[in-house]
């Protein structure tokens, strides 16, 4: 057994999306990373359908970018139908989305981290982690027997904590097709003391796109122009494509009802506790018997791939039964499968073992992000990586500030609150409904949420700052100007606008927060307004039509941030504090929360408890505390 | 929490007290204090008695201390200004309902007075510890007691409301969230009749059914009873005490006299009506009909007999003793110290003289006792209902903003708001349960 000295500040665990950004943003901070992972050649793959971003999702890439992480730049380059979901609708609740070339993305993924200062890639499976008496982290222990120290590290393994593969009857102990599963860290983590669930998810069959009949099927092109994810990008790198969308029938459906207990899901070998909003196709169509037809998405994983991703079928059913069924699909009567569907059931790490940091509260300098702490989505997986990664490195730079975004700042924020303070009872996965502020938390202006923040932590390439400063200068400019313009209603009936005719003069950017007024409209009355950059000037347009909405908002995001910079100590305790229920008592006890506003998330924590606690906060130095 | 509004609430023990304690707190406090006694507030830290009525229709709501303490010297560090009102139940109500109708006020959260202290820095705990305890504790217990009046039903009502709500933003976010999915056409077809119906409802609640427009309009009480009983002796004798102040005395006509009194901060119509017996003229029937009318009407019924004719059994009279009247027997001091237990219409008769003032205390109390156990039902729910009803008007001023043309994003925003509002009262509010609607009525997922 040899000990390679502890040459790096950083290690982190595992190469999928989370592990990704958290290598990636560890060295953006100057900190000495090490990434280890199985295999090399799969840093960055996409294990389940081949798009980037959605709804919701699409924040969270935005967010990621705003960051200055890596995968909304990594889907620009390997994106292949970009599209808008909810056009239609509000900005606040638009979702970028884009289809992506699996094998350029990893390739994309792996340039960018190869050409990454002070990260190190290497191909080494990892058994377990060190921890001394302290319970403190101090390194890793590879599957060749070397320990590597470090007093940082970041766990992304994924669905590999003793992962088991289900196609119909069969059982394979792995953690995504082709790669072992992890069993070593899973009892060290839960002989720590960890409480651990179990999760599952499913992934549909893979087919051979090039024996699949095209013709009859309704065709879904991309946007155009594509709007890229990334703030540093206005155009797409790749040649763009269509997908195509067909369905399940009643012969479909028939099939698999007779096979209903040969699947996985049904025959009682899995036990874990799968997404609501992804269900099997055996699930679909035992919950809604009364539907004849299930939408099935041809998306191709790639421009040089023949492989097709059958978004819509989701199944554990024997291999045999997958390919009958899908020989009962309009359009894939003759299709061949290149592989077939399963479920994975694995274990998972109750997100409440963690700081808001995403540090645990167990071992020092053991952070955890991305599946193994019950979320579900490369979006989501990536956003706690970048934040774990952050803070692994600016605890390993003695900084004892972590770096947390709050529930009003970003969707980041409110996934990891959601699962520090409620848990995970079902894979989690972002929606636009879990935030209160979603009008305020949209996807246009992730950038001007975050990357201020993001430049004042050190972890923003020198491009993207100038490139955010002249952007924030630029519309500044724009918006003295608009505000400075003016006009009366004569003057504005002139040009066909029509307002009250009150003799009240308005500002162009008051005009602007009318659904009928755009860029041309004003730039006919003003024609300087003409020269705004029309980027620029859709975004202000949005956030002017948000304005009385944002407004009524601000009040109760003041007195949610009130709350949230109450800090309340790590050895509190609770059983000492006069007033408190026995509940709210054990509750506080498990949850350990790190404020007063996580205090008031928990259930059970009733508001004359939070007012107990406050009382006690009170007697406390609150400078003498340190965030978690 | 948001501190730029002015808060109040009873300060003091809930139940029955020689006084109580409203305090405000926040900006609008002087100027509450200016519309509710007419003047400006008193010297700092100076208790003052004052006349507070209401500023709407300008009614007495009782003779009271006033104290000021402009912040940053008081309990929360703002603006305070402090009530100390007789205790009744009435009083409190009423006060609490005027500080309600003030468009810049609000009642306080639970613990929120503890709140704004520590936030000016204000929470000295072994001064403030005693008051706020108390506070804070009951706001809890009286959030739960207040849903649990009339066997939970307030709370299921609430409850049920709030389903409704979040079922409908459910179908809404729907729409939002999983747009990309095949959902079934029509998805919204139910939100806008179901807000309607919610808003209607809601609005018809917060009428209440007449309880509280008893407590802002007054009780009727209706002394019935047979010819020389002394009703009119009565009424007279109940104006003229104490504990009731007679406001005004309304239109007298020969048959239905009418004085509107206060009694401890309950305000009564109290009727004298025609005395009942065989009519000897067409006016004199007119007379009585209408004393029958206003039995019916009344909320309370005073059965008064003749003691000078005791014991006399009249089945009409007897009729009219329900559980909204009392019997009351005047003329006591006639009776003969033997008389026989007494008991009419299957109620204890209460012994009264009109003419010494014996028994006229106790039947005042019955009176409260009658409509406090009537109308103030649960222990003591006047300040929670006043959170309810603002509760509920906040929640309705949501349903009246929402807007489906206005976007998805911005008409969810107003439901949630809604639910937020009633959550606030029954204490849940979860958007685990919106996608659990979600994911039981559609198929959702890829």
């Amino acid at each position: 057994m040899t000990t390679t000295p502890s040459k790096y500040d950083v290690i982190v665990i595992g190469g999928g999306h989370a592990g990704c950004e958290a290598a990636g943003a560890a060295a953006r901070l100057g900190a000495e990373t090490l990434l280890l992972t199985h295999k090399l050649q799969t840093i960055g793959e996409m294990s389940c359908n081949p798009a980037i971003g959605g709804l919701a999702k699409g924040t969270l890439v935005r967010e990621v970018d705003a960051l200055d992480g890596l995968m909304g730049r990594v889907a620009d380059q390997a994106g292949i139908q970009f599209r808008v979901l909810n056009r239609s609708k509000g900005p606040a609740v638009h979702g970028p989305r884009a289809q992506q070339d699996r094998a350029l993305y990893r390739a994309a993924m792996q340039q960018e981290l190869k050409q990454q200062a002070h990260l190190t890639l290497r191909a080494e499976a990892v058994e377990d982690i060190v921890v001394d008496r302290d319970a403190r982290i101090t390194g890793v222990v590879t599957a060749r027997g070397e320990t590597i120290l470090a007093s940082r590290v970041v766990l992304t393994t994924g669905t590999f904590l003793k992962g088991v593969i289900h196609i119909g009857e069969k059982r394979i102990s792995a953690g995504r097709v082709g790669d072992p599963a992890e069993t070593g860290l899973a009892d060290t983590l839960q002989d720590r003391g960890f409480r651990l669930g179990r999760l599952k998810t499913g992934t549909p069959p893979r087919l051979d796109g090039r024996t699949i009949d095209f013709a009859g099927l309704q065709r879904q092109p991309g946007d155009n122009p594509p709007q890229p994810f990334s703030y540093l990008n206005d155009t797409v790198s790749q040649r763009q494509i269509d997908c195509f969308i067909t369905g399940t029938g009643i012969a479909s459906h028939d099939l698999i009802r007779a096979n209903l207990l040969k699947s996985a899901l049904y025959s009682g070998n899995i036990t874990g506790v799968g997404p609501r909003y992804c269900p099997s196709i055996e699930d679909k169509i035992t919950r809604f018997p009364d539907r004849n037809s299930h939408q099935i998405f041809l998306e191709p994983e790639g421009l040089e791939d023949h492989t097709i991703y059958p978004n819509g079928i989701s199944t554990s059913l024997p291999e045999d039964v997958q390919l009958a069924m899908l020989h009962t699909i309009p359009g894939l009567e003759k299709v061949q499968m290149v592989r077939p569907g399963y479920a994975i059931e694995y274990d998972f790490i109750d997100p409440r073992e963690l700081w808001p940091s995403l540090q645990t509260k167990r071992i020092g300098g053991l952070y955890l992000a991305g599946q193994i702490n019950g979320t579900t989505g490369y979006e989501e997986a990536a956003a706690q990586g970048i934040i774990a990664g952050l803070n692994a490195a600016l605890a390993a730079g003695g900084s004892d500030k972590p770096f947390i975004l709050n529930r009003a700042d970003a969707f980041i924020g409110v996934m990891i609150d959601d699962l520090t303070t409620q848990g995970a009872a079902e894979p989690y996965r972002m929606f636009t409904s879990r935030s209160e502020y979603r009008i305020k938390l949209r996807p246009d202006n992730a950038d001007q949420r975050l990357t201020a923040k993001a430049i004042d932590l050190g972890c923003v390439g020198r491009g993207r700052q100038t490139a955010f400063e002249d952007k924030m200068r630029a519309q500044d400019r724009a918006l003295s100007q608009m505000k400075s313009l003016d006009a009366s209603p004569n003057k504005l009936s002139e040009y066909g606008v029509k307002v009250k005719h009150d003799g009240v003069l308005r500002s162009a950017l008051e005009l602007l927060a009318f659904p009928e007024i755009d860029q041309e409209q004003l730039a006919r009355i003003w024609p300087q307004l003409g020269k705004v950059d029309s980027k620029m000037f859709a975004q202000i347009k949005i956030e002017s039509g948000y304005t009385r909405y944002l407004e009524r908002q601000s009040a109760d995001i003041d007195a949610f941030k009130r709350d949230e910079e109450l800090l309340l100590p790590i050895g509190l305790d609770y059983g000492r504090i006069g007033g408190l229920s026995t509940e709210a008592c054990n509750k506080l006890q498990t949850g350990l929360p790190p404020t007063l506003g996580a205090a008031s998330r928990i259930a059970g924590v009733t508001p004359a408890a939070i007012t107990a606690l406050l009382r006690h906060v009170k007697r406390l130095d609150q400078s003498s505390l340190n965030p978690r | 929490m948001r501190f730029d509004d002015t808060i109040f609430a009873l300060a003091s023990a809930p139940g029955k007290s020689a006084v109580a304690i409203v305090r405000l707190s926040g900006g609008a406090a002087r100027e509450t204090v200016c519309r509710l006694t007419g003047g400006e507030p008193p010297a700092p830290r100076q208790a003052e008695l004052r006349r507070l009525a209401d500023p709407h229709n300008h009614t007495e709501i009782d003779r009271a201390l006033v104290l000021w303490f402009p912040g940053p010297a008081s309990y929360t560090g703002e603006d305070v200004a402090e009530f100390h009102v007789h205790g009744g139940r009435a009083v409190i109500a009423a006060l609490l309902s005027a500080l309600s109708a003030m468009k810049e006020l609000r009642p306080a959260e639970a613990g929120e007075f503890s709140r704004r202290a520590f936030e000016h820095g204000k929470l000295d705990l072994t001064a403030a510890e005693g008051i706020a305890d108390l506070v804070d504790a009951e706001t809890e217990i009286q959030r739960r007691q207040a849903l649990r009046q009339s066997g939970g039903a307030l709370g299921e009502l609430y409850e049920d409301w709030r389903r409704r709500l979040l079922r409908i933003r459910a179908l809404i976010e729907s729409t939002i969230d999983f747009s990309d999915q095949e959902l079934p056409d029509g998805v919204l077809d139910p939100v806008a009749p179901e807000i309607h119906a919610i808003s209607t409802e809601i609005s018809a609640h917060l009428r209440d059914g007449g309880r509280g427009e008893r407590l802002r309009e007054g009780v009727q009480v209706a002394i019935l009873g047979p010819v020389n009983a002394g009703k009119s002796s009565l009424l007279n004798r109940l104006a003229g005490r104490d504990a009731a102040i007679v406001a005004a005395e309304e239109g007298t006509t020969r048959d239905v006299i009418e004085v509107r009194m206060d009694l401890d901060g309950w305000p009564l119509t109290v009727a004298d009506t025609a005395g009942l017996r065989v009519a000897t003229s067409d006016v004199e029937a007119e007379g009585m009909r209408r004393a029958h009318a206003r039995a019916g009407e009344a909320d309370l019924k005073i059965v008064l007999l003749d003691g000078a004719h005791w014991p006399n059994s009249d089945e009409e009279v007897e009729a009219l003793v329900d559980n909204e009247a009392l019997a009351v027997l005047n003329k006591c001091d006639l009776l003969a110290e033997s008389a026989p237990a007494a008991r009419f219409g299957g109620k204890p008769l209460l012994k009264v003289s009109c003419k010494t003032g014996e028994g006229l205390d106790e039947l005042l109390e019955r009176i409260k006792d009658f409509l406090e156990a009537r109308y103030l039902p649960s222990d003591s729910p006047v300040l929670t209902r006043s959170r309810h009803r603002h509760a509920l008007e906040k929640c309705l001023e949501s349903l009246h903003r929402y807007d489906i043309d206005a976007g998805e994003e911005l008409a969810a925003e107003e439901l949630r708001l809604a639910a937020d509002c009633l959550g606030r009262i029954t204490g849940r509010s979860d958007i685990e349960q919106v996608l659990d609607i979600i994911f039981k009525e559609f198929c959702i997922g890829k």
